[in-house]
């Protein structure tokens, strides 16, 4: 099925049984992947499914380990580092690429300015931004700077952007994540006209429903296979979904222990108040998993950094345990037994550089002095229990941590944090840009934690995930609680409606009360 | 495929490791057999003890940089805070003589101010880095420019000399040998040992490291960063006021010249031991090794008539160079491999 779909002679870019392995790590396997003139092809998959790579390689950030690229049926090497643009290749990324201190007009033409006689022709490059924006019914003036623009209109000028560069294939990694419905839907008016200018768009995303709006063709990709490329007339969410996971999901999540009725409260939150947050008031029992859900973006991180002490708040009480905390820096809340995993692994939670150690102790290094000095015997051990209780797998314990995959880096920032011995942990994103398994693995460790009598707030921005775990639900927006779910009402639907703003526990009722 | 990929691997990984922790050893064991075939004197006792505490002043000075810049930070005020200490000193010791004559404790006085001065200017410098949130390299080029008018300021343009009876007996500390090692040499290698356990063996040197690699990780590490990184200034100060005080005996003498551009001979030294410029990785043993690097340059130009002395800034340029640019490549085939 797929074979001759790779072969289609319309194919402006295509990828031959691309293979593509990091270090030992094989993340693709022998994938092939076409796209066609005004077509929207969707790749979808679960995180680590191998899509973000697959584009990557399609764009020309990624050499692939063996397989060729296809531009137009010619076998190509495609330049690194966005040089692929000049071949019309044109990628808006997940995390967006605007230098913020431009204007408009200055990013859409960044890098192939209008000049004449080396000067700047800032009265045509205006003029011309303004066209391209009023050709795609979007309006923003050209001379505002992109710091000041909302995130949708910053979307709308990568995508702008692409349009000037005479993009013939524009690729975009979750274009949506980050978007309100209204902006969702604005958004899609701009693939449909874009694509009726016969411009071939590879979208990923995890959402069926855009996926089945949008697409003509799908490409299921799981654990790096190809699973199936498919027409979409062919195709409903549910089949859609069970390409993807290709197991029963019950599998994933480890059945839910509910906490005791009469478990007392260890961490109580009210009105707490900070840049970005206003009013946020939750409790959380022992033994409990509560899950954070909510768009990105909708504050969930600052009320876990406002909490540990990472970000200042202006008004608001935390009690732990019963008695009111101030944690002024980190270094207080890990003492009173409150731990946060970032979800910025690389930039915030390890030391690429470091091995295996130095990171899981940087945390608790007080515990293992001797005197002044450092007791190496002792970190030794610490790892060597780590290693075996979070199954970290190291080729050699004196790798840098850089190299390890996703999923042991994971585990590895998960036992650092457990090294502090907390009653209380703030896992944030526990299962970014993991495999499927390891996944399984750290949901499996979660619930154990909770059912060992650890409270455990979860942060996610994978609804099934906080579905598949926690207890109850609060979901945010816009910084703002929006809504708590529990037991049976702790559905997709009903979480996506408090964080897309449909509904909302109503504030005055609650305070009246 | 992945069996072989990973047994071709193994013994390289090893290899650059070892060059680069053997590098700067290795440069200098050559540079020292090149003295030698220039100028067999290059061995001689006198020389080397020469040449040893020569190198104790920039050494002592770079072991306390190593700290500042594996913690990220930059200090480009060393030299004209040991010219502004060896200034204090000589005024209060003169001020010592005048009120109570000369004994032990004029010295001890001028030390101990050398000290309080060192760590107090550091502990500026820090401040002002950390709770002022100013960039330490625009921190420390103001306190530069204020230290050095300041000594140039206190001798009125001039020089300010010891009183010659209390250079008699400060005279010692820099002249005197301890079982046949000059003082300075061995305040250089007490330095250079304390600094190495410090980096080595403590949780500060790792909190250094940790910030200069990775300032939010250490935050979320529960590191307290500013204090970490004021620390690494008052060690620096604390560095310049013993390499001040084993200075002050050799002329018994402070102007407006005293110490300039050592501090980019102590940042020379710590880049050449093969500490990362931006942070992140210290070596102390690296450091002292790059200290004796620099002053072995100079010290074989005197001997030998083929480059001229006036050329040992060039010729010790080109070594910076060359020791960035090794460090990079190994840097850089790092990277490619945690990208693979």
């Amino acid at each position: 099925m797929t074979g001759q779909d790779a072969a289609d002679p319309a194919a402006i870019l295509s990828a031959k049984r691309i293979s593509k392995s990091f270090g030992e790590v094989p993340v693709l396997f022998s994938i092939d992947f076409d796209i066609r003139r005004g077509e929207v092809h969707a790749i979808i998959g679960e995180n680590g499914a191998g899509k973000s790579t697959l584009i990557k390689i399609l764009s020309g950030l990624e050499q692939p380990t063996s397989g060729t690229v296809e531009l137009d049926g010619e076998p190509v090497m495609l330049p690194p580092d966005g040089q692929a643009e000049a071949l019309g290749i044109v990628v808006i990324h997940q995390e967006l690429n605007l230098a913020e201190h431009l204007t408009v007009s200055e990013s859409i033409f960044l890098g192939r300015e209008l000049t004449s006689n080396g000067f700047l022709r800032l009265k045509d490059m205006r003029a011309e931004t303004l066209r391209i924006l009023d050709n795609l019914h979007v309006h923003i003036d050209p001379d505002v700077r992109i710091s000041s623009l909302s995130v949708a209109d910053k979307q709308m000028v990568e995508i702008a952007k692409a349009i000037s560069r005479d993009a013939r294939v524009l690729i975009m990694d979750e274009p949506t994540a980050v978007l309100s419905t209204a902006e969702t839907e604005s958004f899609f008016e701009q693939v449909d006209r874009l694509k009726a200018k016969g411009v071939a768009i590879i979208f990923v995303s995890h959402k069926l429903d855009e996926v089945m709006r949008l697409a003509d063709r799908v490409t299921v990709l799981r654990d790096g296979q190809l699973i199936a490329t498919v027409g979409m007339q062919a195709l409903t969410p549910d089949s859609i979904a069970q390409m993807m996971v290709g197991r029963e999901l019950s599998n994933l999540y480890p059945p839910k222990h509910e906490p005791d009725v009469d478990a007392p409260v260890v961490l109580r939150v009210e009105g707490l108040t900070a840049v970005g947050l206003s009013n946020i008031s939750f409790s959380l029992r022992k033994g409990e998993i509560l899950g954070f859900s909510g768009l990105i973006g909708s504050g969930r991180t600052a009320v876990a950094e406002a909490i540990v002490g990472l970000s200042g708040r202006s008004a608001g009480i935390i009690e732990v345990g019963g008695t009111q905390a101030h944690f002024s820096d980190v270094s207080k809340s890990v003492a009173a037994g409150l731990a946060y995993m970032t979800k910025d692994r690389k930039g915030k939670g390890l030391l690429l550089n470091s091995g295996l150690r130095p990171n899981l102790t940087l945390l608790t290094l007080k515990r293992h002095l001797k005197g002044v000095f450092i007791d190496e015997a002792s970190e030794a051990e610490a790892l060597e229990r780590a290693v075996r209780r979070f199954d970290i797998r190291a080729r050699d314990p004196s790798v840098r941590v850089g190299q390890l995959s996703g999923g042991n880096q994971q585990k590895l920032m998960l036992a650092k944090v457990m090294e502090s011995e907390p009653d209380i942990i703030i896992i944030d994103e526990p299962t970014r840009g993991i495999d499927v398994g390891t996944k399984q693995q750290i949901y499996h460790i979660i619930a154990a934690l909770a059912a060992e009598g650890k409270s455990i707030i979860l942060i996610s921005s994978e609804m099934q995930e906080v579905i598949g775990l926690a207890h109850r639900v609060v979901v945010m927006r816009e910084g703002r609680i929006a809504g708590v779910l529990e037991g049976a009402e702790i559905a997709e639907s009903e979480i996506m409606r408090y964080a897309a703003g449909l509904k909302q526990d109503g504030e005055h009722e609650r305070l009246s009360a | 495929m992945s069996v072989s990929a990973h047994e071709d691997r193994r013994p390289s990984r090893g290899l650059r490791i070892d060059l680069k922790t053997a590098g700067p050893l290795v440069a200098l064991i050559l540079l020292c057999l090149v003295g030698y075939l220039l100028n067999p004197l290059f061995i001689g006792e006198g020389n080397i003890s020469n040449l040893l505490t020569r190198s104790a002043f920039i050494g002592i000075i770079a072991v306390g940089a190593t700290f500042v810049i594996t913690a990220g930070g930059i200090d480009l005020s060393v030299g004209s805070m040991a010219a502004f200490i060896a200034g204090m000193m000589i005024i209060i010791m003169n001020a010592a003589v005048d009120a109570y004559g000369v004994s032990v404790w004029t010295v001890v006085i001028g030390c101990g101010c050398s000290l309080i001065l060192g760590m107090g200017a550091g502990f500026i410098n820090g401040f002002l880095t950390t709770k002022g949130k100013i960039e330490a390299f625009i921190v420390t080029l103001g306190t530069m420019g204020i230290y050095r008018s300041l000594v140039t300021y206190f001798a009125n343009g001039g020089t300010l000399s010891l009183a010659s009876d209390a250079r008699d007996v400060y005279r010692p500390v820099y002249y005197d040998s301890i079982i046949g090692i000059p003082i300075p040499v061995w305040v250089f290698i007490i330095v250079a040992i304390v600094g190495w356990v410090l980096m080595n063996r403590t949780a500060f040197g790792r909190y250094c490291a940790a910030i200069g690699s990775n300032e939010a990780v250490a935050r979320y590490s529960a590191i307290k960063v500013d204090r970490i990184r004021t620390w690494t200034y008052v060690l620096q100060g604390l560095c310049v006021s013993l390499a001040t005080i084993i200075y002050v005996p050799r002329l018994g003498s402070a102007s407006s010249a005293t110490g300039v551009l050592w501090e980019l001979e102590a940042i020379a030294a710590v880049i050449i031991g093969g500490t990362m410029l931006k942070g992140g990785f210290g070596r102390v043993g690296g450091t002292v090794i790059g200290a004796l690097i620099l002053t072995a340059i100079g010290n074989i130009l005197n001997l030998t008539e083929i480059i001229s002395n006036y050329l040992n800034g060039a010729v010790q340029g080109v070594i910076i160079v060359a020791a960035v640019y090794l460090q990079r490549g190994a840097l850089g085939a790092r990277r490619k491999k945690a990208a693979e």
